[in-house]
């Protein structure tokens, strides 16, 4: 459904992704894995065209999408959460939602404020206070159901358990795993392997901007060797 | 107390049409990050149409109809400016966008006084309102209480617009976080134009509303920016509430300005916006801009060369040839390059702080005018001669861009090409207003160089001596290690920060460096001229240097000489069409959006196409890239 | 008796403790890495220690005298340099002009007109960069360097004021991979031999466990762990926090902590 075929991008001068290839199938749940400063969140920035890739190709369903505006990527139905939230502080969470609001798209599942309130509880009650006087639990479920608004088949998760509560990370848990049996494909960002495991059938560990490793979770698990070297201190 | 109530409904009238153009610059700003200047334009715009409208729409309703259909009027008009001009540069440097707006205004000056003539027009009174409310024993005119219904009217509009619309939401949204926005599948394009009419209308209707008040004429564009700007400033810019309370105080303090001290209103207002910025550096309602959110950087500039030989030799020559054109040319030639050498310093001194400095100054007239008329009124009070004048002037400059820097350097970017702006209207002001010294619109007359240089020729050497002279200091400044620092701090403040370097007094000290320069060419026009006007101080003279150092191209350091050569011959020639502001903006327009790096990029590019390359490693390193 | 101390430094940004409580020392000639995770604190505490960031409270001393309050202008005059996570150098100068502003800044020059600045301390220049290895490159834009030469060119900047401590703020982020160690080997012989006392975050363990004498792992605005390269790795703690046991689940503290505004 997704794939990133030797992409190559940078800030400024510095090369942060080099060469770095993937894929994600339809209705997957795949986690990108490594410390930070890896090249991550710009893998995901450069799926969004956010960064812009000055090589390599990236398509979507089928489509050539790596020269396209973010809105048009948007519109293909592909939704961003960003790792920094990004959440506008003057605007009610109802407004919030609104900002994210798509016309609703065939073959992804419909959503409105009252399904995201079931979805995220919290939000409800506080659905006319301003994003900015929120905790950061709750900006990151603002921020998901903000995404979810657009209706997106595809949902890009950069970081969702970072800087969160024990508690919130489950709930953040829980609803990748909802919105994967709603037939949803996700590629996350995470540096925290237990968190993955909880909810990824498949991972590709990134270090320095390229993929190391590529293989499911289980996979993943028991390989020591590999966990050490990229992922542990 | 009944004089208390009429004061404050008279200033709460003023300020509707401020607040409906500073809304309009605002909302503008908030979503595009570009600071219209030729947003004063279409408040023009909204009175002359509306003139029109009501002459063919007549009674109570034709003149409400005339209001509302202006506002869509120029509401178009900005769209067709936001497509046609600003799109195409949206990616370009800050000051190429401001520069273009620039352009804008003088295209609209002329259209308009092509259409509407230059006669200034009286507007009709509304029909119902033409008469005046008694409140106690004082009298307001009705219409006052028209337009205070008008401002909280759209004030209603608008909150209506921003809190109950999507379009609204969204463009409060993107106010904050433009690229989220767009990452949620949000078109920025429609919105910028949706912005852009949106704005436009505010300050159509603005001009609209206040006809039938203050009438139309062709220097409102101009008139208003400054108070507009003043208002954004205070209230921040972005916010709306922010405009509407700005705008409310700065009425209000002029109303009662003119009863305690009526020379000095437009000093009050000023005073308020330098308190506020003191302590609120973003406006009341304001939030720190984030660094880089503004039009991109553009490409880096290239190391200065070290001042070769031959280049010294070239300019020693041109310099000779100078020297020797009264052995063959007439007065008229004399005359001609002597103004060419006096635009030439005073576009270099701009281009030392806008160039080198990256402070896009929008008031450099200020320096240019204070330094004539402190000339002019040495002369004129203190009888002093014109060679202690000429040394004194350039320090009087000084003395006003260090008062005016203290405050500008504090900020950057638009606020510091808005604040620069508005402090030159205060000094215009002051000229223009405080008549018993100045002579006011009359200016000062007869103010002549001595015995010795008054011939032409002998006036033309002084100038030939003082011009290359200042503009031989300037450039030498920018290999100084105070240039470079100067440079420096525009290329990285954190770099310079981090290296123990004081970025802002660096600043401030080449903001001053470059008003007395900028001084000393005011000193040099006065003595030519014989005389001086409070035109010398207006926006339009500011703008001159501007498209002088823009048309030489910004990143090169003798680009203002080759631009001020072109640029006097030019306008000498086209200021014999009547209608050469027109030609001229519309230059600036095409210079902008094809010719971004000027006259000595053109030069560059030619030479870099056919001839060697500076760094062949560099070229070798890009194409590899 | 060693030459930084930093004593119980911390910072909440609303409510929230970025930085808490962190105490460290620094020997001369000594590489001491700060890690964590993302939101740990560690750009907070940098711009703590280089003035750029009030303190809530702590103090970090320098041979005995206080930085806490000074400017990071002041600072840097104090003999403590930086070099920053996305370099910053002046892009219209070139690579030996970028030195020698910071060598006029030193000997206070900045305000002085004769001779032209592209004439003042060529050689202390020439020299720096020929420590870095970027004396071949003198001439050239900073604007058309490759990353790690930028870096490299950082290098040589910092330097050239003679500092005793110098904060680098992940220095080989954004370099190819095989670069990186080249430039961290260059940093430890440096100031091994100018005996200069190094504080470095940084991302890339390769670049930790090669370079670095003793590793500090804060978590969540608090120090987790310190010791040499060994201890550190063996530490459970350290293991739970980087693959993700402790600080998320079972964590005694549940704050919501946010110390990724902080490091923003």
């Amino acid at each position: 459904m997704l794939e990133l075929d030797r992409i190559n991008s940078f800030y400024g001068r510095a090369h942060i992704l080099h060469d770095l290839s993937l894929s994600v199938a339809e209705g997957e749940v795949v986690a990108l894995l490594g410390r930070n400063g890896a090249g991550k969140s710009t893998t995901m920035k450069s799926i969004m065209r956010l960064v812009a890739a000055k090589s390599g190709k990236i398509s979507y369903a089928g489509r050539d999408i790596t020269a396209l505006p973010p809105h048009n990527i948007a519109k293909l139905g592909v939704g961003y959460v960003p790792e920094e939230r990004r959440i506008f502080t003057d605007l009610t969470i109802l407004e919030n939602l609104e900002v994210g609001r798509q016309t609703p798209r065939a073959g992804a599942p419909e959503w409105t404020p009252g399904k995201l309130f079931k979805l995220f509880p919290n939000l409800e009650e506080r659905r006319n206070n301003l994003g900015g006087a929120m905790s950061g639990g709750e900006q990151q479920m603002l921020t998901i159901a903000r995404t979810l608004m657009g209706n997106p088949k595809f949902v890009l998760l950069d970081e969702p358990s970072e800087g969160l509560a024990p508690v919130i990370v489950e709930q953040v848990a829980f609803t990748i795993r909802e919105l994967k049996k709603l037939g949803l494909t996700i590629l996350l960002s995470e540096q925290n392997l237990h968190f993955a495991k909880l909810v990824a059938d498949r991972a590709y560990i990134i270090e320095r901007g390229s993929v190391q490793y590529d293989g499911t979770i289980e996979e993943l698990e028991n390989n020591e060797e590999v966990r050490n070297a990229y992922l542990s201190v | 107390m009944d004089f208390f109530v009429v004061q404050i409904l008279t200033g709460l009238a003023n300020a509707a049409a401020l607040f409906l153009v500073a809304s309009g610059l605002s909302i503008i700003f908030g979503v595009t990050r570009v600071v219209n200047f030729s947003h004063g334009s279409f408040y023009m715009l909204g009175a002359y149409i509306a003139y029109s409208l009501m002459t063919v729409l007549p009674g109570f309703i034709g003149f409400w109809a005339s209001i509302l259909l202006t506002g869509v009027a120029v509401g178009l008009i900005g769209l067709i400016v936001e497509l046609g001009v600003l799109r195409p540069i949206y990616k370009s440097p800050e000051l190429f966008q401001l520069v273009a707006t620039f352009g804008v205004i003088l295209v609209i000056q002329d259209l308009t006084l092509l259409i509407w003539g230059p006669d200034d027009l009286i507007g009709k009174r509304s029909p119902g309102f033409e008469g005046v409310v008694k409140i106690g024993d004082q009298l307001l005119p009705a219409y006052d209480l028209v337009l205070i219904f008008l401002s909280f009217l759209v004030l209603g509009g608008l909150w209506y617009l921003f809190n109950k619309t999507r379009a609204g939401i969204l463009v409060r949204a993107a106010t904050q976080d433009r690229e989220m926005v767009g990452a949620l599948g949000v078109n920025q394009s429609w919105l910028f134009s949706g912005v852009f009419f949106l704005g436009s209308a505010l300050a159509g209707i603005g001009g609209a509303a206040q006809l039938p008040k203050g009438g139309a004429d062709l220097l409102m564009d101009f008139n208003i920016l400054a108070p507009v700007f003043v208002v954004v400033v205070i209230g921040g810019m972005g916010s709306i509430p922010g405009a509407f309370v700005a705008a409310l105080i700065i009425s209000e303090l002029n109303v009662f300005g003119v009863q305690l001290l009526p020379q000095s209103t437009l000093v009050l207002m000023f005073v308020v916006m330098a308190v506020v910025l003191i302590f609120r550096p973003w406006g009341l309602f304001g939030r720190p801009e984030i660094v880089g959110s503004h039009g991109s950087q553009g490409p880096p500039e290239a190391p200065l060369r070290a001042f070769s030989g031959r280049l010294w030799l070239v300019l020693a020559a041109c310099a000779l040839a100078l020297a020797v054109v009264p052995l063959f040319g007439g007065n008229f030639l004399q005359v001609l390059l002597a103004d060419v050498i006096i635009a030439c310093l005073f576009a270099t001194s701009l281009h030392f702080i806008l160039g080198l400095g990256g402070l896009v100054s929008f008031g450099h007239a200020a320096t240019f005018g204070g330094g004539a008329y402190a000339a002019a009124l040495m002369v004129q009070y203190a009888e002093t001669p014109m060679e202690l004048a000429l040394l004194l002037a350039p320090l009087a400059a000084g003395l006003l861009a260090l008062v005016i820097g203290w405050f500008c350097v504090r900020l950057s970017g638009v606020y510091f090409a808005m604040l620069t702006l508005a402090f030159a209207q205060v000094v215009w002001s002051i000229a223009f207003q405080w008549s018993e010294v100045t002579g006011g619109d009359d200016g000062i007359l007869g103010i002549w160089p001595s015995a010795w240089a008054s011939s032409t020729t002998a006036y033309y050497y002084l100038v030939l001596a003082l011009g290359i002279g200042g503009i031989t200091t300037l450039l030498f400044m920018a290999y100084t290690p105070f240039g470079y620092a100067l440079r420096g701090s525009r290329d990285s403040a954190l770099r310079s920060e981090a290296i123990g370097i004081n970025v802002r007094l660096v600043q401030w000290s080449a903001f001053i460096f470059a008003g007395m320069m900028s001084g000393l060419s005011g000193a040099l026009f006065v003595f030519a001229k014989g005389s001086i006007f409070p035109t010398e101080l207006e926006i339009a003279r500011s703008f001159d240097a501007l498209i002088i150092v823009f048309l030489g191209g910004v990143q090169s350091l003798f680009g203002p000489l080759a631009g001020g050569v072109v640029f006097t011959l030019l306008q000498d020639w086209l200021s014999r069409f009547e209608y050469w502001r027109l030609c001229l903006g519309l230059m600036i327009i095409a210079i902008v959006i094809l010719l971004p790096n000027g006259l000595v990029g053109v030069g560059h590019w030619v030479r870099g196409r056919f001839g060697r390359n500076a760094d062949p490693l560099s070229d070798a390193e890009e194409e590899a890239a | 008796m060693s030459f930084l101390e930093v004593r119980n430094l911390s910072k909440s940004f609303g409510g929230v403790k970025a930085v808490n409580e962190v105490s460290l020392d620094l020997n001369e000639g000594e590489l001491l890495a700060l890690i964590g995770p993302n939101g740990a604190g560690k750009t907070t505490c940098f711009n703590m220690l280089y003035g750029q960031l009030p303190p809530d409270r702590g103090s970090v001393k320098l041979n005995g005298q206080e930085l806490i309050g000074q400017t990071p202008r002041r600072i840097w005059r104090m003999g403590v340099g930086r070099t920053f996570q996305i370099t910053a150098t002046y892009a219209s100068m070139t690579v030996m002009e970028n030195v020698q502003m910071a060598l006029i800044s030193h000997h206070r020059g900045v305000f002085s007109v004769w001779p032209p600045a592209s004439r003042r301390h060529r050689d202390e220049a020439l020299a720096l960069l020929e420590l870095v290895g970027m004396e071949n490159q003198a001439g050239r834009a900073a604007s058309v360097l490759a990353y790690g030469d930028l870096k490299r060119l950082e290098l040589a900047i910092a330097l050239a004021h003679n500092p005793r401590l110098l904060l680098m703020d992940e220095p080989t982020a954004g370099m190819a991979p095989k670069e990186r160690v080249g430039l961290m080997q260059l940093t430890a012989d440096i100031v091994k031999d100018r005996k200069i006392g190094v504080l470095f975050t940084e991302h890339d363990m390769d670049v930790v466990f090669a370079h670095a004498h003793r590793v500090l792992v804060l978590n969540r605005g608090e120090i987790l762990a310190e010791g040499t390269v060994d201890e550190v790795r063996a530490d459970p703690k350290v293991q739970e926090v980087y693959l993700g046991g402790g600080s998320t689940f079972g964590g005694a503290e549940g704050e919501s902590a946010e110390g990724d505004l902080a490091d923003a």
